[in-house]
């Protein structure tokens, strides 16, 4: 019987060097690492939103009391929403402005629906780190070019809400939504 | 692990004897903290932060797990339970004013103590690996900050929530979404205080182990002191305990008296306001700031205005507050002279003492709204900031011409004080400073 039993790895030696030991090994790892991945990905993943996060994905607005100039407030996915009826001069103003010199360039038509020029509707979260520009409510500082400022590090917007002066890197996010009737929208 | 002449741990007593053969703690703590840790016999107050650092974390983690007993991590009635913790539970004030202003301390005392390496050159070989663990440490306590800090659902917690975050949606491509994951959700919400509470209990503990480390690997080479000469003999050490317990005591006892004092006398006074208002996420406080603590990084991060090189000021802005502490890793390599000690480099202790101003002063612009001069000089000073470390302090070590070292800590001591303390009879020792 003893001699059917291998007394050193050596004799496992391949001529490559390889032993038969080797693919144990590789499978081993092979094995674990299939099972460690999708757990340590499962871990990673639960940070993600949860599902009751991610339904509460669309919300109603009624636009009937905003007359022009004036702008309300709106809460989407827990960030503020603002909705805005721009006057004549705001979209001439906006209309204006040579999109070649902006930082991110884009015409007021790009940021509002066909036939709804005049409703300006973005998300009231600075692009720069997330604070709540000023400029909604009435009374507040709408900054150098009438549209949004941001107090936090002094982003300056213009009346399409892009972003003219300051450090935000990006206009104010225009998101998704369609007009129910002329008075009402569903953002989301 | 030690020197030859450390006094080796004897258990007094059968029971000790039994222990010491089964599980030796106390000759652990006999070597790391008692008399078998032979310590350099010249070191003065700024050697007492260290110990001081770790009164700090204990007094957080003490009241941190009792305030954790009231206090409930949910959108809807964080703040109220923050508030029934200040009126309704007994002592609670106490607790958590202990607990908010121990904060404010424990970062004080790890700048002095980080200030204290940084003009004694305890970062050099061959301590690298003890300075690179403090600053581990330094990072996991600034995360533990914010996190606790969130936890209170003021107004100050949800934006600097929002801001903190949104620095991350600053990288390219994958940014947002890791926001998103930060987050749990598209904005500071119950899923972002939940895991915030979660971490803020755990990694007080993760410190607690890395300061095991950090005093371990402090004990390989023992102790740097102000001459930054190394130990040579027995003569130029005392053992830790009963020199330095009683020395460290002292130092405790006048800690406890100012922390007592803004405890019981301005507990506000080190904190914002604005935090005393419930979170609202429709409405921005006109002038977001962190803590104190974080005021440098803050105008460090708004300090970049304008996109250049390609990258949006919004991304260098946070670059550069990441590599402002990450750059402090490769301070061994970057200041290569061979001198520890800034006694004996005249011109590298001036830069050091004009880098100590322009950190103060970005502590103040980060404190400040972003508006001029404030921003200007927040650009001047981050322009100096990394300066002295990249361009300053590796010229500065290559060409400085240092004072002559003595040729030992007791040499050193003995040119101070000998005459007087062998009452003139010593021979005029060499003024070695």
């Amino acid at each position: 019987m003893a001699s059917d039993v291998r007394q050193t790895a050596a004799d496992d030696l391949a001529p490559g060097g390889e032993r038969r030991r080797d693919f144990l090994y590789v499978a081993t790892a092979a094995f674990a690492g299939a099972g460690v991945v999708p757990v340590a990905w499962s871990l990673v993943n639960q940070m993600n939103p949860s599902a009751d996060v991610l339904a509460l994905a669309s919300v109603d607005l009624d636009l009937s009391s905003v007359q022009p100039g004036q702008a309300i407030k709106a809460s989407w996915r827990g960030k503020p929403i603002f909705a805005r009826q721009l006057t004549p001069d705001e979209i001439a103003a906006a209309k204006k402005v040579d999109i070649s010199t902006l930082r991110d360039p884009q015409k007021l038509e790009d940021r509002t629906k066909p036939g709804n020029e005049q409703w300006l509707i973005t998300l009231g979260v600075c692009t720069h780190l997330g604070c709540v520009p000023l400029g909604a409510a009435e009374g507040e500082s709408r900054g150098d070019f009438g549209g949004y400022f941001c107090p936090c590090h002094g982003s300056h917007y213009d009346t399409a809400a892009r972003v003219r002066k300051g450090p935000a890197p990006k206009n104010l996010e225009v998101p998704p939504y369609t007009f129910k009737s002329p008075t009402s929208v569903t953002i989301g | 692990m030690s020197f030859p002449w450390a006094k080796q741990y004897q258990p007094t007593s059968a029971v000790g004897k039994w222990m010491d053969e089964r599980l030796p703690l106390t000759r652990f703590v006999f070597n790391a903290l008692g008399p078998g840790y032979p310590t350099p016999k010249n070191l003065n107050a700024f050697y007492n932060f260290g110990v001081l650092a770790g009164v700090a974390l204990v007094i957080q983690i003490i009241t941190g797990v009792v305030l954790a007993m009231h206090y409930a991590a949910n959108t809807g009635i964080a703040f109220d339970s923050v508030e029934h913790i200040m009126r309704d539970v007994n002592g609670g004030w106490m607790l958590r004013y202990m607990h908010a202003v121990g904060a404010s301390f424990f970062f004080g005392v790890v700048y002095i103590h980080i200030f204290r390496g940084l003009y004694y050159g305890s970062y050099k070989p061959p301590r690298e690996v003890l300075w690179m663990l403090g600053l581990v440490i330094f990072l996991l306590m600034m995360a533990t900050a914010f996190m606790g800090y969130v936890l209170v659902w003021g107004q100050m917690s949800f934006w600097g929530a929002q801001v903190i975050t949104g620095l991350f949606s600053a990288l390219p491509v994958v940014g947002t979404s890791i926001q998103t994951w930060l987050l749990g959700g598209f904005s500071p919400d119950n899923a972002t205080l939940n895991r915030f509470f979660s971490l803020h209990y755990l990694l007080p503990f993760v410190i607690f182990g890395v300061i095991i480390l950090h005093v371990w690997a402090l004990h390989i080479p023992g102790s740097n002191n102000p001459t930054g000469v190394d130990v040579k003999s027995e003569a130029d050490t005392v053992p830790f305990h009963p020199y330095y317990t009683a020395k460290d005591f002292v130092g405790l006892g006048v800690y406890l008296i100012i922390f007592s004092a803004f405890v019981f006398f301005m507990p506000n006074s080190l904190g914002e306001p604005d935090n005393y208002i419930p979170a609202n996420p429709l409405s921005t406080p006109p002038h977001i700031v962190p803590e104190w603590y974080f005021w440098p990084f803050y105008a460090i991060l708004r300090a970049f205005t304008t996109d250049f090189l390609g990258v949006p000021a919004k991304l260098w802005g946070v670059l550069a507050m990441f590599s402002s502490i990450l750059l402090l890793f490769l301070l061994p390599w970057l200041d290569t002279s061979p001198v520890r000690s800034n006694n004996y480099r005249p011109l590298s202790r001036l830069l050091f003492w004009v880098f100590v101003v322009v950190a103060v002063v970005l502590g103040v612009c980060g404190g400040k709204p972003a508006e001029e001069p404030w921003v200007r000089l927040s650009q001047v000073l981050t322009a100096y900031y990394f300066a002295h470390f990249l361009i300053i302090l590796p010229i500065v070590s290559k060409l400085e011409k240092t004072k002559p070292l003595p040729g030992s800590i007791s040499e050193a001591v003995l040119a101070k004080y000998g005459s007087k303390a062998a009452g003139g009879a010593a021979p005029a020792a060499q003024p070695a400073e």
